[in-house]
């Protein structure tokens, strides 16, 4: 007998008590918790990510326009001296219109090493969802925000959000707009450890730096 | 299961051993009661925090009642996505078929994701035995590596360490098994992370295939999830070329919606975040992300029989948080170690003598290892009554009675020597020097009435043959008195 029928056999053993209940599951598990918590305007849920993300130590900016967000990323990118950006194949070249030819433009390519994106400076990506409540941001490996790998390995990642579309209040409502079939990273802050005395610290092996751009009016409008 | 820790002594004296040592308790009582005041704060925040508990129980409990369904579920979802589906019915069964799928690829290498199920099968000793190195690269199970230790806790396996400790183990380790620890290395937590950041990189940057758990398997989607804060989950799940994930039956879910709810009490329960740094969810193969090979080792090792006891099945809805661990007073006192299993604290004392059976001394023990005062229950995310099932344990491990073995109907003898006594007066005059744990335990007891033993085990066996014990009171003293102000508000 195969394992398979050993493990299924054993478990149809152990429910011999259990009475048969062919309730769908729908109607079987009623769902009596909130789909968000409080009411909340749109402004108010995109001033929430921004709290819940600064309280995660990701640094937030925001801006209205385009060309304002190509000034801030090269300011953002020249502040930290990078020298190179890794680029998803699907990211709108306008975000880059202000970035000087100093800096290289990496294309995220399948046949790239991960020793050589660890020599990348920075990467820059959208998203696919925000949910306020938890300062999440989840990226699905859409063409503007590339493979897993990308916002991984560099130390420093620029994500940014178009408020208010992409962002949810909450993880249930984030749920409903997410496709499982998609490899999905969700990412709340920088990477963290705190198996030192539970001494909070920031970076072990993922971006150390997490700049997230709010695009579309500081009111959230 | 083939996690017990070799040479282990029953809890009770693993315990007394562990109380002794200062430096142990002390880093305990700074990180539980820390993480406990941090937990209680996230919590609430979220307002209908109890209507996500119930469904949490709800979902795993319909999970368990229907989970031959659902594990043939999970094979045809995850081989539609492009994994490959393993079945595995004990500990040795698992690590042939992993040692076997890491050959198969060429390596002798393998990075690994902090996981419980790997860790109670003892996977990292048994590559070792066919010339695999398995590098942990979470940085608390660094720790413990390097450390040539054991952890002590489900969340933050190092907690026992202080700064100064890891410091040491970093110099005096790291060499041997890569790059060395950067020169006058300080105990400071940044620095030491650094360290562990460089040492790794390397690692990560080579690896062809990873070995990670999951928290959570989506029956419907073949989906997998992996929770965590560091990024080194993220590493070994995207960056090599094969992918091998040894999953307990009990980590499924039915639904991707079912993911809201555990995701919103798995990271406040566990680390009192909002939400952890990282979660990974992947289904089988993507194209040109991630691995190219995907492998799923569906893990049996004592979960079908825990299934098989109605009263101790709960166990198996538990999402290892660690919530429990970190209010229990006697985890506190005793730390990780005594418990002897990969799965420490009140958890652990259900879920290995469930998983192993009871006939070792340690096993036997570990159902005493609790005042009952009920904490754990209370703060569980799944609701598992953990002193219900403590006592039904204790009842068996009394008394004897018939139990699931690998499948199979077992009639088990009442312990042998007489450690259960021994231990439950220890663990007595514990709660009798500390009122607040005997008043919830009075409480509890009075609530499990139906599953206490009429009979003595033991040497009072012939005494209590010929007499009735005395029941347990419906109500405790205590709370009598509190409610009716000493009996002038009238008995009822
Ligand atoms: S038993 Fe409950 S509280 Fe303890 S680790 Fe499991 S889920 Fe968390």
């Amino acid at each position: 007998m195969s394992s398979r029928d050993v493990i299924l056999g054993r478990v149809r053993r152990a429910l011999a008590d259990v009475t048969p209940d062919e309730t769908p599951y729908e109607l079987a598990l009623p769902r009596d918790y909130e789909r968000e918590h409080g009411g909340r305007s749109v402004a108010q849920t995109v001033e929430l990510l921004a709290e819940n993300l600064a309280d995660y130590r990701a640094l937030v900016h925001r801006c209205a326009t385009v060309p304002e967000l190509s000034a801030l990323i090269a300011g953002l990118l020249a502040g930290r001296g990078a020298r190179s950006v890794l680029v998803p194949p699907g990211l709108d070249e306008a975000w880059l219109a202000d970035t000087g030819a100093d800096v290289t433009r990496v294309p995220d390519g399948a046949e790239s090493t991960a020793a050589e994106l660890d020599r990348v400076d920075s990467v820059l990506t959208g998203c696919a969802v925000a949910i306020a409540e938890t300062g999440t941001l989840v990226l699905d490996g859409s063409p503007d925000q590339g493979r897993r790998r990308i916002t991984l390995i560099p130390d420093h990642h620029i994500c940014v959000v178009r408020v208010p579309d992409q962002v949810v209040g909450a993880v249930p409502q984030a749920m409903e707009r997410l496709d499982p079939v998609r490899p999905l990273t969700w990412i709340s802050g920088p990477s963290a450890t705190s198996d030192i005395e539970l001494d909070r610290v920031e970076g072990v092996h993922g971006p150390r730096t997490l700049e997230v751009v709010l695009l579309g009016g500081a009111d959230g409008s | 299961m083939s996690g017990t820790f070799v040479g282990m002594p029953a809890f009770q004296r693993a315990a007394h051993e562990a109380v002794r040592n200062e430096t142990l308790r002390g880093n305990l009582r700074h990180a539980t009661h820390t993480i406990r005041a941090k937990r209680a704060h996230a919590v609430a925040e979220v307002s209908d925090w109890a209507e996500l508990r119930e469904a949490g129980k709800r979902i795993k409990d319909h999970t368990l009642r229907h989970l031959d369904r659902y594990l043939v579920r999970v094979e045809e979802a995850v081989t539609a996505a492009g994994g490959v589906v393993h079945w595995a019915a004990d500990a040795d069964e698992a690590n042939r078929i992993v040692a076997e799928l890491v050959k198969a690829t060429g390596e002798s290498e393998v990075v690994k994701v902090k996981s419980m199920a790997t860790q109670e099968i003892g996977l990292n000793e048994a590559l070792e035995a066919e010339g695999i190195h398995a590098y942990e690269t979470d940085l608390a199970e660094l720790i413990v590596q390097l450390g040539k230790d054991r952890p002590s806790h489900i969340l933050v396996p190092a907690i026992h360490r202080n700064r100064g400790e890891i410091r040491d183990i970093f110099r005096s380790e790291m060499s041997e098994w890569g790059r060395p620890a950067p020169e006058g290395l300080s105990d400071s937590p940044a620095e030491l992370a650094e360290a562990a950041r460089l040492h790794l990189r390397e690692k990560f940057l080579r690896a062809k295939v990873g070995i990670s758990g999951a928290n959570f398997v989506v029956a419907e989607t073949g989906t997998l999830v992996v929770v965590e804060s560091e990024g080194n989950g993220r590493m070994c799940l995207t960056l090599p070329e094969t992918l091998i994930s040894v999953v307990g039956i009990e980590k499924i879910v039915p639904t991707w919606r079912d993911l809201e709810v555990f995701l919103q009490t798995l990271p406040r329960s566990s680390t009192a975040e909002r939400m952890n740094p990282y979660t990974s969810t992947w289904t089988g193969t993507t194209d040109s992300d991630g691995p190219k090979n995907f492998h799923l080792v569906l893990l049996d090792n004592g979960r079908t029989d825990t299934l098989a006891d109605e009263v101790g099945r709960q166990a198996l809805r538990c999402i290892r948080c660690s919530a429990c661990l970190n209010v229990c007073p006697v985890y506190e006192r005793a730390g990780g170690h005594a418990y002897g299993s990969v799965y420490p604290g009140p958890i652990g004392a259900i879920l290995s003598p469930q998983l192993r059976g009871t006939q070792s001394e340690i096993d036997a023990s570990l159902p005493y290892a609790s005042s009952l005062c009920g904490a754990c229950y209370e703060v569980c995310p799944v609701a598992i009554d953990i002193p219900e099932v403590l006592v039904h344990l204790r009842e068996r491990v009394a008394q004897g009675g018939t139990v699931t073995r690998e499948g199979t109907k077992v009639v088990l003898r009442p312990a042998k020597g007489h450690a259960a006594e021994r231990a439950a007066m220890r663990a007595a005059r514990w709660a009798f020097s500390h009122p607040g744990a005997l008043r919830t335990g009075q409480r509890l007891a009075s609530r499990t009435r139906r599953f206490h033993p009429r009979t003595l085990p033991g040497p009072g066996r012939a005494w209590s043959g010929s007499r009735d014990l005395p029941p347990v009171p419906a109500e405790p003293f205590r709370d009598w008195w509190q409610r009716t102000n000493g009996g002038k508000d009238g008995v009822k």
